[in-house]
């Protein structure tokens, strides 16, 4: 069978999953899941899930992933562990409200909904669309598009729960929201989660996303996330994929900003099978300005794809995107930013960064910039490099006493370092950067004493 | 201490050095100066263990060991410092992080337990002072940003913090004002011991105004011209390079 034979297998059985399971969905879904939902599965049978022939998919082997046999559950199923006995984040200082998904669903060992006494409501998506429908309706389905985007598609035909944030006009939360994905089951497993994050005007917010897989067996996530950010509020969303390498993971976050925002949206990937991270940003509003952010380490046989849209679709708006990796071993990688300067947005500034390096002559990169720009009165740069570490610093460490392996290891961790000290949360930044060391040198790269131990 | 013999090298079939012989003990200044071009550079170079170059002949040896097998960090472990005349900038690695690796690597080759936090940081204060160096500049990243005076004087300072037994210090003077100099020769100066010795490859005589010599060695095309003593900084000084070049035509012509 070819490859797009199988992916229209994937597709229809897909399709013909929802068909047999839709009633109990829209039974159990508050109606603003329930609402686009026919829409959203008619895209996915004609966009189906996007092969090779897709110019966005064209460095990953999505086919691959999607055509293994994975379970697949309507419904939550029940967990037999104590999450809380198992799981706390060990970052004395990182004193955070989280939020823990397990499979993707909302683990509900607390009230799905937290409503702190500022205005500020945080946990699962599907009780905030039963509690709050009006509130989730004006931002659900808005950014993420699935008539364009088949896994968008897929996700809005199954969406069932997931994480909520809101912050409400000019609030803040001292403390920062921690979003826990934690894959834990018994059986391969096909997981979809749907979130939501609404920064009102002027407000504030910090949240860091933290996957974790717990099994040593085989995982796909197809997660969606839309953030909407209003009128001068500020956003600092850091994501850290730290799985294993069986779990493959197509993660999707689309951010609209609106007039004089500001979002700070980091990814940074440890550990993966076959990792994918769509980032679409839109700049609605005069001056907001979006920085992504990436970096990634990848040895054996795992690959890593960034993919980036930022559409300038108003004036003075400033955009950057700077995206690190290291590849070793087998590994592959692969790079894409599209940046789009609409005919009205005057005076865009959009520059975009890609530096890679190149351990052995097996490891691969591919890097595409891909800039479509409309108006006149712009600056944009982009730049992108493909190499190995710097001899002469070598040499210099050596020159010191420093030996091969350690001095290579001090370069590589500088190399992430420029990603890595943006981070604004202190102690994430510390436990990031202790992380990626670990990982540099092949050992274990869990959170030191967190009790949960992560398989690799 | 050292003893080199013969030592020819070439880069990509070209013959840079075509024959040095040197011998430095425990306690002396030695000045290596020539015109650009002569090989100054990749003596220094290949003293340390960079593998740019091919040594086609000749032998190096540092206390009686042969030196050109070693790998660059055993060279430093061993006591060989190698001042560059280029000091590369390294974002993102700390000052602090990479002297405390490079100390405790050296320390661990001589059997020494690790420095505590304390006693590095102490070291490290005594050392600035010596070196007069801005405490500012240790707590960023290598060479990142530093002014060409502020490099030279980091170099200077790392010298100081692994105290080698051989420093060749490759135009330290390069790029420095008067006032930068006479701070890093006063270093170099304080570091000097009758146990250690230096190589000071320099371009100019100036430079030796301040680190005084017991010998120094003229180095054109690839050879050791002359050697003498202190004197011959002021002869060259006064007739220039072209004195030196002139009864060495016949180099050219071979």
């Amino acid at each position: 069978m070819s490859k797009d034979d199988t992916l229209q297998q994937v597709t229809t059985n897909l399709s013909d999953w929802y068909l047999s399971s839709r009633d109990r969905l829209t039974k159990a879904s508050s109606p603003v899941f329930n609402a686009p939902r026919t829409e959203a599965i008619d895209h996915f049978r004609t966009l189906g899930i996007p092969g090779r022939g897709n110019e966005n998919y064209l460095y990953t082997d999505v086919q691959k992933v999607f055509s293994q046999p994975y379970k697949r559950h309507i419904d939550p199923q029940k967990i037999i562990f104590s999450v809380e006995d198992l799981f706390h984040c060990d970052i004395p200082e990182l004193d955070t409200e989280l939020i823990l998904l397990v499979n993707g669903w909302f683990y509900n060992n607390r009230p799905p909904l937290q409503i702190l006494p500022n205005g500020i409501i945080y946990g699962s998506l599907a009780e905030a669309a039963l509690r709050y429908p009006d509130m989730v309706k004006s931002h659900y389905t808005k950014y993420a598009d699935h008539s364009t985007e088949g896994l968008v598609a897929l996700n809005t035909a199954f969406a069932r729960d997931g994480t909520f944030i809101y912050i409400p006009k000019n609030g803040g939360n001292e403390k920062a929201f921690q979003i826990v994905n934690i894959l834990l089951s018994t059986e391969d497993l096909f997981v979809q989660h749907r979130n939501l994050v609404i920064v009102e005007e002027g407000a504030v917010a910090r949240i860091v996303v933290c996957d974790h897989s717990l099994s040593a067996l085989q995982y796909l996530t197809n997660s969606v996330t839309e953030i909407y950010v209003g009128k001068n509020a500020e956003l600092h969303y850091y994501k850290l994929q730290n799985e294993h390498n069986l779990s493959n993971q197509f993660s999707s976050s689309y951010i609209h900003q609106e007039r004089d925002s500001r979002v700070v949206f980091n990814t940074v990937s440890l550990h993966g099978g076959i990792v994918r991270n769509n980032v679409f940003v839109k700049l609605n509003g005069q001056g907001a300005s979006n920085e992504t952010l990436g970096l990634f380490l990848a040895d054996q046989n795992q690959h890593v794809d960034n993919y980036t849209f930022v559409d300038h679709a108003e004036p003075d708006c400033t955009s950057s995107q700077n995206f690190k990796g290291v590849l070793d071993d087998q590994a592959t990688g692969a790079f894409t930013g599209r940046i789009l300067v609409r005919q009205d947005a005057q005076k865009t500034e959009a520059y975009q960064v890609n530096n890679n390096i190149l351990l052995t002559d097996e490891a691969q990169m591919s890097t595409r910039p891909q800039l479509e720009i409309y108006a006149d009165d712009v600056k944009c740069s982009h730049g992108a490099t493909v190499g190995q570490l710097d001899e002469n610093a070598l040499f210099y460490l050596r020159t010191r006493g420093i030996d091969s392996r350690e001095a290579r290891l001090l370069l590589m961790h500088a190399f992430g370092h420029e990603i890595l000290k943006q981070v604004s949360v202190k102690p994430l930044q510390e436990r990031l950067e202790d992380l990626v060391d670990k990982r540099l040198r092949g050992e274990l790269s869990r959170c030191n004493n967190c009790p949960v131990q992560c398989e690799t | 201490m050292l003893i080199i013999k013969n030592l020819r090298a070439s880069i990509e079939g070209n013959e840079i050095l075509k024959g040095i012989n040197l011998e430095v003990k425990a306690g002396e200044v030695h000045a290596i100066m020539g015109p650009n071009g002569s090989g100054k550079s990749t003596l220094s170079a290949i003293l340390a263990g960079r593998d740019l170059y091919q040594v086609t002949a000749g032998e190096v040896t540092f206390e009686g060991e042969n030196l050109l097998d070693l790998p660059p960090e055993v060279r430093a472990r061993k006591g060989i410092f190698l001042g560059f005349q280029y000091p590369v900038e390294i974002p993102g690695v700390s000052m602090v992080n990479f002297m405390r690796t490079a100390v405790n690597e050296v320390r661990k080759f001589r059997n020494l337990p690790d420095l505590s936090s304390s006693d590095f940081l102490k070291m490290m204060r005594e050392k600035k002072a010596l070196v007069e160096i801005d405490s500012g500049l240790t707590s960023r990243s290598v060479n990142e940003g530093f002014s060409g005076g502020e490099k030279k004087r980091n170099e200077i300072f790392q010298m100081a913090m692994l105290e080698p037994k051989l420093a060749i210090l490759d135009e330290t003077d390069s790029g420095l004002d008067i006032d930068a100099l006479k701070t890093v020769a006063y270093g170099v100066n304080r570091l000097k011991t009758p146990q250690n010795a230096i190589i000071v490859i320099t371009h100019y005589q100036r430079l030796l105004d301040y680190i005084v010599p017991d010998v120094i060695h003229v180095l054109y095309q690839g050879r050791i011209v002359k050697t003498g003593g202190k004197e011959l900084a002021f002869e060259l000084e006064e007739k220039g390079y072209d004195w030196i070049k002139e009864p060495n035509r016949e180099i050219e012509n071979e």
